[in-house]
């Protein structure tokens, strides 16, 4: 009987074969948190007696939340996580300047490698999966733990394949697949089991497609979402890495909970309605929805790939006089390369506000919170009720080019209406 | 185990972000959190609840942001313990590793209504809905899992493993 990518990588991270079901003590090779989750985090590995952290190599900290400190209350959690990390000669710091977005960063700086077996306190961990790693988010406490003793348990999960055949029609991306997919099995859809993406189309996708899908896993309620090794991966790694990693391939005799075929080729733009990500429609069916704000970035769509696509719309047209549209560079590097290619010019002439890397926006922290009765656009991964504000506003889930497009257009648009 | 007390009720997907919003996240502790628990679904949630009350809800419990500080503004607020039809797997391990117990019945969750007296016996896994005089079982937990929450949490349970491998 086969692996599945889960069972594979997980075996190979505790004593024995496992499979779907059981519970094993796991390795872990990197451990992350954010100013948000590091300060529970520290205070409970406070708690545990141990005085060391279990390897200050594999332990990756990011202020990327509500950093550049958005108030004194966050200056102090910042500081807590900087303290920690001074104090614990953390390797991994990223401090204001040099941070980005983690689930941007940590793969770009190649901290997270195929095969690795990666727990972060943030829902999105569950990024790295598109380098095929086993990568999945948890809470502070269980972040502790693992800071501590470079172990954590977990139950192997029941994995879902889904298999994508066909070619993406024009500005369809990863966001559109992910959305769609979401959009089919909804919220609860993969509750507990890991997602594992495979098919022709996946071979064609990019990097930054794969991260985009791997991101949103946890929208559909996975553990995981994985996404099997090739070529791609591996020009992607290799100028990256700085250790060895293990390639992990599809098993045609693995064991699924199920397996769900996927025509891609008939998928258009999508775009996720309030207030779940599984209210996701085809643009064209959106209707006439005014809007306030575009939201350009995050660690969905903040890669440097995405900025293209974004610029390639916006360059030569300028931003509807009613919408504020932000454009957040998922790391320095991604604004280094984004400037150097001109795209920080087309979304400056635009009319477009570009800030430096944060979350801020994502989660209504700060850089662009919504007013009661406001609507915005978003490449993010979110649109919970008050997810980006208040309470009363509204979160349209797309990708970078239908967020362009309706940036220009004041509504929500295909990326044809406005070319 | 035995808790008791009144059902606060509410539906499917019940999100992290609306149960403590994310600008309240630039504070950790459970009692300031508590503060703002529930605010945007149900304003009147953190004025009125009471110690032991019990929360009900549907399917996904906790979806969404990693975010501890949902289950710890829940333990901030004084509720008992929470009853879902499924929760959300993030949420799921941070409510066991704090201290905050959780149990899983869809029948148990039909039933109930806003301010029915519940009472839960956690070991047996089992749910009495004393306004009904209904009686539900639950699958019981792994017995690792009880280890933990019979520790107090995954920290209390993680020193005495540290100390358990110090004297070998």
């Amino acid at each position: 009987m086969g692996q599945t990518l889960a069972e594979m990588i997980l075996s190979a991270h505790t004593d024995g074969p496992v499979r779907a079901g059981d519970f094993a003590d796991v390795r872990v090779d990197v451990v992350l948190a954010n100013d948000v989750t590091a300060p529970i985090a520290i205070r409970e590995f406070d708690k545990l007696g141990v005085e060391r952290v279990f390897d200050r190599d594999r332990i990756v900290l990011v202020p990327d939340h509500f950093a550049p400190n958005k108030d004194i209350k966050s200056a102090a959690q910042c500081a807590l996580m900087r303290n920690f990390a001074r104090a614990q000669e953390i390797s991994h710091y990223f401090e204001v300047g040099k941070m980005g977005i983690e689930h941007v960063l940590l793969p770009e700086q190649g901290l997270v490698l195929p095969g690795d077996v990666v727990v972060g306190a943030d829902s999105h961990t569950c990024t790295y999966g598109a380098l095929g790693a086993f990568s999945t988010g948890m809470g502070s406490t269980d972040i502790a733990v693992a800071m501590a003793t470079g172990a954590t348990w977990m139950r192997v999960p029941e994995t879902v394949r889904f298999v994508y055949t066909g070619s993406l029609q024009p500005w369809v991306g990863g966001k559109d697949l992910i959305l769609y997919t979401i959009g089919n099995i909804g919220v609860s859809g993969a509750l507990y089991k890991a997602m594992e993406f495979s098919g022709p189309t996946i071979d064609a996708l990019s990097m930054a497609g794969r991260f985009t899908m791997a991101n949103m896993a946890i929208e559909a309620g996975a553990k995981a979402g994985l996404f099997p090794f090739d070529d791609a991966t591996r020009a992607y790694v290799n100028e990256r890495a700085s250790r060895r990693y293990t390639a992990y391939y599809v098993d045609d005799d693995a064991e699924y909970a199920a397996t769900i075929e996927i025509d891609a080729s008939a998928i258009e733009p999508q775009v996720a309605f309030p207030y779940l990500p599984e209210n996701a429609c085809p643009v064209s069916e959106a209707g006439d929805i005014p809007i306030d704000q575009v939201v350009i970035g995050s660690c969905t769509n903040g890669r440097v790939e995405d900025l293209r696509v974004a610029a390639k719309i916006l360059h030569g047209r300028k931003i509807h006089q009613r919408v504020r549209c932000i454009v957040l560079p998922g790391s320095q590097q991604v604004y280094l390369n984004a400037l150097r290619e001109g795209l920080i010019e087309d979304f400056i002439i635009a009319g477009a506000a570009v800030s430096t890397p944060t979350c801020g926006p994502c989660l209504g922290g700060h850089m662009g919170v919504l007013a009661a009765g406001e609507r915005a656009v978003s490449t993010t991964n979110r649109n919970f009720r008050g997810r980006m504000g208040h309470p009363e506003s509204e979160v349209y889930l797309t990708g970078p080019a239908v967020a362009a497009a309706s940036a220009i257009a004041g509504r929500i648009v295909a990326p044809q209406e406005v070319l | 185990m035995m808790l008791k007390g009144r059902a606060w009720k509410y539906g499917d997907n019940v999100d992290t972000d609306v149960i403590i919003p994310a600008r309240y996240l630039n504070v950790s502790t459970a009692k300031e959190l508590a503060v703002h628990c529930m605010e945007d679904i149900d304003p009147d949630f953190a004025a009125s609840v009471k110690d032991g009350d019990i929360i009900v809800a549907g399917e996904n419990f906790g979806c969404g942001s990693s975010r501890e500080h949902a289950p710890l503004a829940i333990k901030g607020s004084g509720v008992s313990c929470i009853i879902a039809s499924s929760y959300a797997r993030i949420f799921y391990r941070n409510a066991i590793n704090i201290g905050v117990p959780i149990l899983e019945s869809p029948d148990a969750v039909r039933d109930a209504q806003f301010g029915h007296e519940i009472e839960v016996q956690i070991e047996e896994g089992m749910i009495r809905n004393l306004t009904l005089g209904k009686t539900y079982r639950t699958t019981p937990y792994p017995r690792f899992m009880l280890e933990i929450i019979g520790a107090g949490g995954l920290v209390p349970y993680t020193v005495a493993r540290i100390k358990g491998r110090r004297r070998v």
